[in-house]
């Protein structure tokens, strides 16, 4: 891909300023105050990475208090059931609204989509700005709400219990809310940038799918979000009014609460997987050298997986009450939104088929996604079911297959795409055996944790359960071995990283061979992004010798 | 790279202009990409609050389901004339704000800051209307959730005129507050209008405030037979 | 590019067209109390929201100049009001199709009638699975 850049070249000769985003200005201030998209996406790397670890302590200290069916560790009782209930809750919320809805959209799709773009930046930098600061007052509250001792409702705040309960669930909603707001405003930018920033020459299929993987994203955080944020509001005035509206003792309806809770729910979980398979679509062409299958394919699916997931949120209720028309109403397009995501695993697949694949961290990483989100797709279609959903729905099986796609599918993008654009970002080289290591412990780590729990579940075991059978001690232990080898994975993983800031080789411009228009500029790159306007001139993708397209 | 000349400002070669070069932020190519950019934000931003409002109108539709009775009786207490003054100002405030942005669009800047004011003289009159309802409510005692302690019910002890009224309060109080802000934006943008800060080729602000304004409208619009008329 | 004339009679245009839609919003408004006070039935929620519906439109399209603008922003705003619906709808498909969670059919005992639990209200349906009351 040409552009009108007339030093440097695509192998990354630094132009003769070294001045670069990270270094033009220095102090704290200049970071607390910046508008660039790239600073700010640096900004919520490090915090939700920090958030991953918090919610990630509280997942071992779950899985510790279920090592053994005594709760023991080395003979001495540590935990009661009222903690443990705070831990699972804590977990959940932490991990869904602190980590992962914020995670891809607010680091990675932020410092990329304008540079794939060729734009200079979001289309409303200061609202960027305000929209990490949302996230951090959120994260204040959230945190302040776990010191004073946290919440025992479980992440979905279900009433009546979430209406009487006396742990601090007010403050935890206000903590959600305004994570909430974090979440629109960004996928309000990002939706405006993709419609009037794009480059020159480049239209809508001239882009590269990861953009159309955080428009379809920002939709969805656009549409749902919003409804979220008054079923919070209806649940902290429930608890402190009581009008009546949830809870059934008042004359409320519990199940008008899931309804509420989850028409932003179910779509969340497209907040977070979208992201991750758009992270996949341009791992997984730049990896195999080669076109990637169906892009116009991979570009619908994003959008209908957007749309779809909104008709489908009642098959978190099969059991709850819903009428059985609803029931099967749901039922029928849920095994629709599966759709989609097959197609996706499909195309990628086919990319893969006679490429030249290389194995580097990010296409390991890659990997461990098609093996892991297959598994947590698959096992989706059980809820889809009415029959089977009656027996598995609220045991570990169901615990396992939100893992196995959010974990196994989201997360295990966002580390590979970390480690793709490690270079772009820092302008720094990772190393790449110990990225290695870590990709491939992280994989065996996450199925010893979660594969077990999916034979637990099979049999019967209940989520959320703190007292548990016999016979489902030994599962309940390799899982909780699994989560040690998970923590050094991912210790290792951090370690491996952080190292590479000071003792890695300086990275080249484009060290992968991509052809989108982020690698066209330098690693990092300057606060503008480019030194002159970039123009499109090849598809993404593109990876035909230069004398074939340029004949 | 702000370099617009005065013909990609200043089309019609008009001197008295402003120069409003620094409007112009770097990331946008001109001055038109960016008014069009920022009307998509605002819509978007449009759209959430129908999201938000429309939940409470479906919670509030949910409810009315259950309690048929209390809520046709309930409603009985609502001041149907205040109600219809308020749609009356609304829909005239909607009708001056929207003269506020064609006057700041035609250069009219003294207009524009005129119309912006009686907009929010509109709104100050909605929300004295509106006190005036909620004191009534208040010595009737047709208060929210636990509050609500009325007397001469036709099915005491049910929760339908409580969570009536809970919803009255949470939707009147939640359009009430976006009123007022509207009001506050409103009376900064007069202020900068009459200092001459809008004109054809910059009165984003004034625009994007209108849309927001009509919106505000439009709650009230679905509000009013809803809470009101409807039995 | 326009004369200073043209502009102005553009403008009279305008604003005449706000003054037509403001009118329009008016009588709509008049009609929607007044037909309140007779009585339709079922009609009269049908009646209300379809006129609300109707002021909300003029209001889109006129004062908020949908009609005149670039189509992406009738998009954004049509599409948000189908996903309400939507919500609306999926809904009422549920709430309007429950059968009450205690079966009232199978051979009660003879000597005591089934009685609510403690703490509900007397006028909601006895739910301790919370299905609503069904409508009389």
């Amino acid at each position: 891909m040409e552009h009108t850049l007339t030093h440097g070249t695509a192998s990354g000769e630094q132009p003769h300023s070294e001045k670069n985003y990270l270094n033009e200005t220095t102090g704290i201030w200049s970071w607390m105050t910046t508008v660039d998209h790239k600073r700010i996406g640096i900004m919520y790397l490090v915090a939700v990475c920090v958030a991953f670890a918090l919610g990630g302590t509280f997942a071992l200290l779950v899985r510790l208090a279920l090592l053994n069916p005594q709760h023991t560790l080395f003979g001495k009782h540590w935990v009661d059931q009222e903690m443990y209930n705070r831990f699972f809750t804590l977990h959940g919320v932490v991990m869904v609204f602190l980590f992962i809805i914020p995670s891809i959209p607010g680091s990675l799709a932020n410092f990329v989509l304008p540079l794939m773009l060729g734009a200079k930046d979001v289309a409303f930098p200061r609202l960027n700005l305000m929209s990490f600061y949302l996230w951090v007052i959120g994260a204040v509250l959230g945190i302040s709400g776990i010191l004073m001792g946290g919440v025992d409702t479980g992440w979905t705040f279900y009433t009546p219990y979430s209406a009487t309960t006396s742990t601090h669930v007010t403050i935890v909603l206000m903590a959600a809310f305004i994570l909430g707001f974090s979440s629109i405003f960004t996928g309000l930018n990002f939706i405006a940038t993709v419609h009037k920033l794009r480059a020159p020459g480049m239209g809508w299929f001239d882009m590269p799918l990861f953009i159309w993987g955080i428009y379809a994203t920002a939709i969805i955080q656009i549409l749902a979000t919003p409804v979220l944020a008054i079923t919070l509001v209806l649940l902290m005035i429930e608890r402190n009014f009581q009008i009546g509206i949830f809870d059934s003792r008042i004359g409320g309806d519990p199940v008008l609460m899931q309804h509420f809770f989850w028409f932003y729910s179910h779509p969340a979980v497209y907040i977070m997987i979208l992201p991750g398979m758009a992270i996949m679509s341009e791992i997984v062409p730049t990896f195999c050298r080669k076109t990637i299958f169906g892009y116009r394919a991979i570009a619908y699916s994003s959008i209908s997986l957007a749309l779809l997931s909104f008709l489908v949120w009642g098959h978190h209720m099969f059991v709850a009450g819903e009428s059985d028309l609803a029931n099967v109403v749901f039922s029928g397009l849920t095994f629709l939104v599966a759709l989609p995501s097959g197609v996706k695993v499909f195309n990628w697949l086919s990319t893969m088929y006679k490429g030249n694949i290389t194995f580097e961290t990010p296409m390991l990483y890659a990997l461990n996604f098609l093996i892991l989100f297959s598994i947590g797709g698959l096992t989706g279609i059980f809820f889809a079911t009415l029959a089977t959903d009656v027996h598995l729905t609220d045991t570990y099986w169901v615990v396992a297959h939100f893992h196995y796609t959010m974990m196994g599918g989201t997360a295990i993008a966002f580390f590979g795409g970390i480690h793709y654009w490690w270079p772009k970002m820092t302008g720094k080289m990772y190393n790449e055996t110990w990225g290695r290591i870590g990709a491939i412990l992280v994989l065996i780590g996450f199925n010893v944790t979660f594969m077990s729990q999916f034979v637990m579940g099979g049999r019967g075991m209940p989520r959320r359960y703190f007292n548990y059978l016999d016979q489902f001690a030994p599962m309940h232990m390799y899982s909780t071995i699994g989560s040690w080898i998970l923590a050094v994975a991912f210790l290792v993983t951090a370690l491996n990283l952080l190292a590479s800031l000071k003792f890695g080789p300086k990275a080249s411009a484009n060290p992968w061979g991509g052809t989108t228009m982020e690698w066209q500029t330098d690693s990092p790159p300057i606060t503008h992004n480019f030194h002159d306007q970039p123009v499109l001139e090849r598809e993404p993708y593109d990876y035909r010798p230069r004398e074939v397209t340029h004949a | 790279m702000s370099t617009t000349t005065a013909d990609l400002q200043n089309p019609q070669g008009d001197e008295h202009l402003d120069d409003v070069s620094h409007h112009h932020q770097h990331h946008f190519a001109t001055m038109e990409q960016q008014f069009d950019t920022s009307k998509i934000g605002m819509w978007l931003f449009l759209v959430t609050e129908v999201l938000t409002f429309g939940g409470l109108f479906v919670g509030f539709g949910l409810m009315q389901n259950r309690y048929p009775r209390e809520f046709v009786e309930a409603h009985e207490h609502l001041q149907r004339l205040a109600g219809a003054t308020n749609t009356v100002v609304l829909l005239v405030s909607s009708f001056t704000m929207v003269m506020g942005v064609l006057a700041a669009r035609t250069n009219q800047a003294a207009k524009c800051a005129r119309y912006l004011w009686i907009t929010v003289g509109c709104a100050a009159i909605f929300m004295c209307i509106k006190a005036y309802e909620y004191t009534h409510k208040y010595e009737e005692g047709l208060l929210p959730g636990y509050f609500y302690h009325h007397h001469g019910d036709l099915i005491p002890g049910s929760h339908g005129y409580s969570t009536f009224f809970s919803f009255y309060f949470m939707m009147t109080g939640l359009h009430g507050l976006h009123v007022m802000i509207g009001a506050v934006l409103l009376a900064w943008l007069a202020v900068r209008a009459k200092r001459g800060e809008f004109n054809s080729v910059y009165y984003t602000p004034v625009d994007l405030v209108g849309l927001f304004w009509h919106l505000v409208d439009m709650i009230w619009i679905y509000l009013f037979p809803l809470y009101y008329l409807i039995k | 590019m326009s004369t200073h004339n043209e502009h102005a009679t553009d403008a009279k245009a305008e604003a005449r067209s706000y003054t037509l839609t403001l009118t329009m919003l008016l009588i709509l408004t008049v009609i929607t109390v007044g037909a309140s006070y007779i009585d339709f039935g079922q009609g009269n929620i049908v009646i209300a929201l379809t006129i609300a519906t109707v002021k909300a439109t003029l209001v889109a399209l006129f004062f908020m100049h949908l009609a005149h603008d670039k189509p992406v922003n009738g998009l954004i705003a049509v599409g948000g009001f189908i996903f309400l619906g939507l919500f609306i709808m999926f809904d009422l498909i549920d709430i309007n199709t429950r059968r009450d969670a205690v079966p009232q059919i199978l051979h009660p005992p003879a000597t005591q009638a089934v009685a609510p639990p403690a703490g509900a209200a007397p006028a909601a349906a006895p739910a301790p699975a919370a299905a609503p009351a069904k409508k009389e």
